[in-house]
């Protein structure tokens, strides 16, 4: 009865006022299998990494649209490194221009999608380059 | 280092991962909770159970910030509903007790049911386990919004919750059977509301019609309004009159019985079952006789009494 399936968890960083992208993907995930952790708005990073430990995910996705993202992504991406945790992918998306997407890869942001994205990009980017990590 | 040993040691990303391995249903995991038994049976498990919107994760947030206060370590498994379509999962109980999410003395992990019916997951016990034996003082097991029904999570708690709001219903769903008859202790929550007496009321009449033999533990029901902190402090009181109680009336050892035989029938009927299926699977036995039973050439019963003759009579 063995039986893998992927755990992502939706999270959003900062003071966004609102969560319905965030929740249209959380959707999308939970319509193509996945299990989805969702923390709701607000969270700080600190939050984000330890819920992710907690709840031992595949990956981490950010929702951010407030314009913090070139902070918010690399502080994730490095507290997950302090906790030991390196391995965990982060990806996102949100109100993102494209000349910030180059920086956030460099951070180790390993995809960004920004608006006008299909969901179904989303779902076959994520299990193209998502697998379960042990 | 095993899992084991690193969770015996307090590594939460240890428990965390064989939590999911528990969960996935691998067999990895099985030397490493054999590892974790003998430390388990310390924790103090407590259900809170009760229909969809009722409150229970609020509630679950502020139990947890009391039982914090008292200097308790508290763990949960909060339980979401699987889609049985997508077998996909939101699993967002979390959203309402995150602000404890960096206090290293909460462990809070979401599980889907994942196809199981009763309330929880088929993990739940396994993954309550894993918490006990790191030496969580309170697992708190939230299940998955029930019905009527949905009663698993009395024998696996030390302490059972039933939560209720005001205007579900008129009294008669009050003499119903499920979750109306397991609840230690009821709660009526949003107390705030105009019809909370009568919830209070229509309780109150069904434990006395239950009416609890001499020496048994009588249910209270309880007002709270979780958003607000009502009635918390109160509730805790309760439940830990219901643990004084289990442990000086001698119903724990009772209930320690009651779980294991549980738990050892529910491992071996799987185990019995996976193998016997195995060996027939394999050696092609299972589709013939399927096949002979939707052509009517053989019967169900003696199909089934013909294997279970051939691999354990002597």
């Amino acid at each position: 009865m063995s039986e893998r399936k992927l755990r992502l968890l939706v999270a959003k960083p900062g003071l966004d006022g609102h969560d319905r992208g965030a929740k249209i993907v959380a959707r999308a995930f939970r319509d193509a299998g996945f299990e989805v952790i969702y923390t709701g708005l607000r969270q700080t990073p600190e939050q984000i990494v330890t819920t992710a430990l907690q709840e031992d995910v595949d990956a981490v996705s950010l929702s951010i649209l407030s314009g913090a993202h070139n902070t918010l992504f690399p502080k994730v991406i490095d507290l997950l490194k302090e906790k030991g945790a390196a391995e965990v992918p982060v990806f996102g998306g949100g109100i993102i221009p494209e000349d910030d997407i180059p920086g956030l890869k460099a951070a180790g942001a390993k995809e960004i999608f920004t608006p006008g994205t299909s969901t179904e990009d989303i779902i076959t980017w994520v299990r193209a380059n998502i697998k379960p990590l042990a | 280092m095993s899992l084991a040993e690193r969770i015996l040691a307090g590594d939460v990303r240890a428990a965390a991962r064989l939590m999911r391995f528990i969960d996935d249903g691998l067999d990895c995991a099985t030397p490493e909770l054999k590892a974790l038994y003998p430390h388990t049976g310390k924790a103090f498990i407590l259900g809170i159970t009760g229909p969809p919107g009722a409150g229970k994760s609020t509630l679950t947030d502020k139990i947890i910030a009391a039982y914090r206060q008292r200097g308790k370590r508290v763990a949960v498994v909060a339980i979401d509903p699987t889609s049985p379509f997508s077998g996909g999962a939101i699993l967002g109980d979390r959203i309402r007790m995150n602000r404890h999410a960096t206090d290293e003395g909460v462990f809070i992990r979401s599980l889907g049911t994942r196809g199981h019916l009763g309330g929880l997951s088929r993990s739940t016990v396994d993954v309550v386990n894993v918490f006990d034996a790191m030496g969580w003082d309170l697992v708190i097991v939230e299940t998955v919004g029930v019905g009527q029904d949905e009663v698993e999570i009395v024998r696996n708690a030390h302490t059972s919750l039933v939560v209720m709001v005001p205007g579900l219903g008129d009294d008669i769903q009050a003499i119903k059977a499920g979750i109306l008859e397991i609840g230690d202790v009821f709660v009526v929550n949003k107390a705030d509301r105009p019809d909370a007496d009568r919830a209070v009321r229509d309780l109150a009449t069904m434990i006395e019609m239950n009416h609890p033999d001499e020496g048994e533990w009588w249910p209270s029901v309880m007002r709270t309004v979780a958003q607000k902190g009502e009635g918390i402090e109160e509730l805790v009181e309760k439940i830990e009159e219901h643990r004084r109680f289990l442990a000086e009336s001698g119903q724990l050892k009772h209930f320690e019985e009651n779980k294991s035989a549980l738990r050892f029938e529910e491992l071996l009927r799987d185990q019995l079952f996976r193998q016997v299926r195995k060996r027939i699977s394999d050696s092609g036995n299972l589709a013939r006789t399927i096949e002979a039973i939707a052509r009517r050439e053989q019967d169900p019963y003696s199909a089934v009494e013909e294997i279970v003759a051939l691999h354990f009579q002597k």
